[in-house]
């Protein structure tokens, strides 16, 4: 016994550092394992106030082009309200508001830091668990998709950003319904990569890619952005896409997170049957 | 002794801001990034106990963690490059010993010293984060790529504060 404690005091260097380690990889498997709000993350207090302050600051000096985003955004939601509209007084058309069930809740949000020259980017939004926000809902700009909420604390939420390797969209090219899946190879955060497009769909430069409904995270035909190239690799049965994202990540400021109402629903629905096979 | 601990306290916080809030920020071409923070580790005294090395090494990696959503990645890098730095010292001690409470520094240890000494770790600490961060293979050679990129950027940004930040009194 006595040679065993001397022997772990003599390298007890070498056994803190050891520990360290372990230490260090078990955070970094319980953060990419699982969807789990952690300390050790921009969401947490500190972190989260100091970004705030720089941001506030930074904010100063984009607020011309929030100013023009905000007035062109007014102007497309007035057109689409009901001011805009002639009702129409006919008998034989009723508009019954229980025919339509509100499915998506949008909760806007102002980006406090972000990251566009990592492998693995994230966002931090200055808006948590106060406004009911949860990990794995849809993150979306005016221009297009952004990430999905990964941890949540009571006033920040960090965003795992498209420009993720973990991040996995389920896409569809809009004109012909054809879905792949959307992911980022590193390098220009311009541009995606959108696979499992099969070689017999006629795609052509300029095809606008969105979003579909199977993640019940996106609501359905969200812009993801436009085809930039796309090649066949020798061998494969499928496109290899690259697509250029409509939203710009370097200058995102303003967001949107999306709550989706029926997203317990359809999980619940997809695992019932999934486990009845 | 209570004026180290502040004045390493102070280098700390600097060296920890002047990462999160001005480097993160810098892109070089592509996705690029230089990790000047590991100069905390670099510039401790040579007396410093292996342990408090460790510790300081993994306080640090896991400051940067919590700002850059990498829980633990940063850390690992840092512990490990904490550790080897006794395993350097030792390999390029001078015939005499090291000078008791002196740092390693560009003026006091000589220009072929130190580039060799901080070279070596450098690419330590870039070469295990750079590879966690990836942690896949089938993107080896764009990854040692951005290892050999970025530990040059780092190493040009950790020469310019060996002149920037001392004063010629330093010098012995």
């Amino acid at each position: 016994m006595l040679n065993l404690v001397r022997f772990i005091w003599k390298y007890s260097n070498f056994f803190l550092f050891l520990l360290l380690e372990i230490y260090c990889f078990y955070l970094l498997f319980q953060n990419s394992f699982y969807q789990r709000a952690h300390f050790i993350s921009s969401s947490n207090v500190v972190a989260g106030n100091v970004f705030t302050t720089v941001n506030s600051t930074r904010e100063y000096f984009n607020l011309k082009e929030a100013n023009e985003l905000l007035a062109r955004e007014n102007a497309i939601l007035h057109t689409a309200s009901r001011a805009a509209f002639n009702k129409i007084k006919s008998t034989e058309f009723k508009v019954n508001d229980t025919l339509l069930k509100q499915q998506f809740i949008y909760v806007n949000a102002r980006v406090v830091n972000n990251s566009v020259n990592k492998r693995n980017n994230y966002l931090t939004l200055n808006i948590g668990r106060n406004r009911g926000i949860k990990p794995e809902m849809a993150v979306i700009s005016s221009n297009g998709i952004v990430g999905i909420t990964k941890a949540v604390s009571e006033n920040f939420t960090s965003v795992l950003s498209v420009l993720n390797k973990d991040a996995k969209i389920s896409a569809k090219i809009k004109k012909n319904n054809y879905f792949g899946s959307l992911s980022w190879e590193g390098g220009d955060y311009k541009l995606g990569t959108l696979t499992d497009i099969p070689t017999h769909v006629k795609i052509l430069k300029g095809d606008t890619i969105v979003t579909n409904a199977f993640s019940a995270i996106f609501p359905e035909n969200v812009m993801i952005g436009f085809i930039d190239g796309f090649e066949i690799k020798p061998g494969d049965n499928f496109y290899t896409i690259s697509v250029r994202f409509s939203t710009n990540f370097k200058n995102v400021a303003h967001v949107f997170v999306v709550k989706n109402l029926m997203k317990e629903e359809q999980k619940k629905l997809e695992q019932e049957t999934q486990n009845d096979k | 002794m209570i004026n180290e601990l502040i004045k390493q306290l102070f280098r700390f916080a600097f060296l920890l801001l002047l990462q999160v809030l001005v480097l993160n920020n810098i892109q070089f071409s592509g996705y690029i990034n230089p990790y000047l923070y590991v100069l905390f580790i670099l510039m401790m005294p040579f007396d410093t106990p292996v342990w408090i090395v460790l510790l300081s090494g993994f306080l640090m990696g896991i400051s940067v963690d919590t700002f850059m959503n990498t829980a633990g990645m940063h850390a690992a890098a840092t512990v490990a490059m904490a550790f080897v730095r006794s395993y350097v010292l030792k390999l390029f001690a001078p015939r005499e010993g090291y000078e008791f409470g002196t740092e390693p520094t560009l003026r006091y240890m000589g220009p072929a010293w130190y580039l060799s000494y901080s070279v070596l770790l450098v690419s330590i600490h870039h070469f295990i984060f750079f590879y966690i961060e990836v942690f896949r293979f089938n993107e080896f050679f764009s990854t040692l790529l951005r290892v050999v990129l970025s530990i040059f950027f780092t190493m040009i940004l950790v020469m310019l504060s060996q002149f920037l930040i001392y004063k010629p009194r330093d010098r012995k």
